[in-house]
């Protein structure tokens, strides 16, 4: 579903990627783990297409289309759907409004028609039922005065109700409590756990793992994957510390 | 009787203005006169939406008498030149509330300007100007506020707060005090800023078209200056005018 070859990016003339190759088939779950500064959140913006975040080489698609053809809008018109770190606040545009027009402009995209306001209001209910955020939460502006749980919370919603085909989620677990942790995790499970979408999941901790079982764990390191495995690798990255598997 | 002579810029309330088009329909018409009686409560409103091209010009001169209260909602978004200037003069204990927008484009000239004179102790104004300004459209609040002698206890404030959407375009605020009382409050506060990149990075990575997102932050932006028009018809009437122009601009 999403191949990505030899990517290399810079971000202010800094090179970041250099040379990362991963392939994530359909009904997958994948985690990327590593220390800070290897990359991460860099991947996941540059796959979503964040303006300053320039390609400088290899390629990425989804379903066999070039993701870098596509402007940030247009790939999650595609399908692709990014949990940000630190979801923005947007004062003054409620999250209802947000997430419908966002979901209309999918749709329009997508050549479907738009979902009227009932049957928007009862897809919202369903999704923020999922994620036990109360529907008075969504009628606020987007993120603001929201904690830091809610935020990953809200992000979760965003995604039942945007149902992508392939979700990159960049740390969706922090600032979480364990209980939120948990609902987090079954909400990603009920949304995304299905034959024919798949997640990439960025995390520094084996924690969410608990919940959210990879098929694949992958070490990034210095800007590209330096060892991959099955989820008994973010056991022993847990236990020994990045040093040592990326040494070894 | 001799005609009025043509503004210059060294006349600090027409330093930004557009001469050439104010030339073009001078002598300007005769100031709209409101006169508030003692204890009456006063809503007006004007939309600017004068033809492409064209210049207007609004003055008003109101006198809100003691206890009395004034409301007035202006969006300013039509013609070559759209000036609204209000000279305003509030008796005892009284209240002067000015909500207004602007919106511009191409070479388009806008312009607020005001001078609220507190005269009589106890009385309250207040005035909050969003202005949102695209290709090489300038927009201009300027702003005084007088407090006499005898008017302690004033209370004012003034916000002004401006949106460029492009480098080229340009925004004046200049709020200014003139104080002669010593029991007063003047809060007063301008900025000017672009459109958030990350809120529209945000917006489109769930799916949101540029223009559809742009228009969203430019509503939240505008958004409260006309909450409280009391009459629903010209209450839907400025909002939907504001939003036509935003989508022309995006």
């Amino acid at each position: 579903m999403l191949t990505i070859e030899n990517l290399a990016n810079e971000i202010d003339g800094k090179a970041i990627l250099k040379g990362l190759s991963l392939s994530i088939n359909a009904g997958e779950v994948h985690a990327i783990m590593g220390p800070n500064g290897a990359g991460k959140s860099t991947l996941a913006y540059t796959l979503g297409g964040r303006p300053g975040y320039e390609v400088t080489g290899g390629a990425a698609s989804l379903d066999g289309v070039n993701l870098f053809s596509m402007e940030p809008h247009e790939r999650a018109a595609a399908g692709l759907f990014l949990g940000f770190q630190y979801p923005v606040e947007i004062p003054g545009v409620s999250n209802l409004q947000f997430l419908r027009e966002s979901l209309n402009s999918q749709r329009k995209a997508r050549g479907q028609e738009p979902l009227s306001g009932g049957e928007f209001i009862k897809l919202a209910k369903e999704k923020a039922g999922l994620l036990g955020l109360d529907m008075e939460m969504l009628k606020r502006p987007v993120n603001v005065g929201f904690s830091g749980g809610e935020k990953k919370r809200a992000e979760m919603v965003q995604m039942g109700i945007l149902d992508p085909k392939m979700a990159i989620l960049d740390e969706t677990d922090s600032g979480l409590d364990i209980d939120a942790l948990k609902i987090v995790g079954a909400g990603i499970n009920a949304i995304m756990r299905k034959p024919d979408k798949a997640v990439l999941l960025i995390t520094h901790y084996q924690r969410l793992l608990d919940y959210v079982k990879p098929d694949y764990v992958h070490v990034l390191a210095g800007g590209r994957i330096v060892k991959s495995g099955g989820p008994e690798l973010a056991l022993e990255l847990e236990r020994e510390g990045y040093a040592e598997v990326v040494a070894a | 009787m001799t005609a009025l002579a043509l503004p210059t810029r060294k006349q600090e309330e027409w330093r930004y203005s557009d001469l050439e088009a104010v030339a073009s329909i001078w002598p300007t018409p005769a100031p709209t006169r409101i006169d508030v009686a003692a204890g009456e409560t006063s809503r007006h409103h004007l939309l600017q939406d004068a033809s492409e091209g064209a210049a207007a010009v609004h003055d008003y001169v109101i006198t809100i008498a003691d206890g009395a209260r004034c409301d007035f909602h202006v969006l300013n978004i039509g013609g070559k030149l759209g000036r609204v200037t209000f000279k305003v003069t509030l008796g005892k204990g009284s209240h002067f509330e000015l909500n207004g927008a602007i919106i511009g484009g191409g070479d388009q000239v806008l312009e607020i300007i005001t001078s609220v004179t507190h005269a009589e102790p106890d009385a309250t104004s207040g005035q909050t100007i969003r202005s949102i300004l695209g290709q090489r459209a300038t927009g201009s609040y300027l702003g005084s506020i007088n407090v006499a002698r005898d008017a302690q206890r004033t209370d004012a404030f003034q916000s002004v707060k401006a949106m460029l959407l492009d480098r080229t375009a340009t925004a004046n605020a200049k709020p200014e005090l003139e104080i002669y009382a010593d029991d007063v409050k003047c809060a007063h506060g301008a900025t000017v800023g672009e459109l958030d990149r990350q809120a529209l990075f945000y917006m489109a990575s769930r799916g949101m078209d540029p223009a559809t997102a742009k228009t969203l932050l430019l509503k939240a932006f505008v958004a409260g200056v006309f909450d409280d028009v009391a009459d629903e018809a010209v209450k839907d009437r400025l909002e939907a005018a504001a939003l036509a122009k935003l989508e022309d601009l995006v």
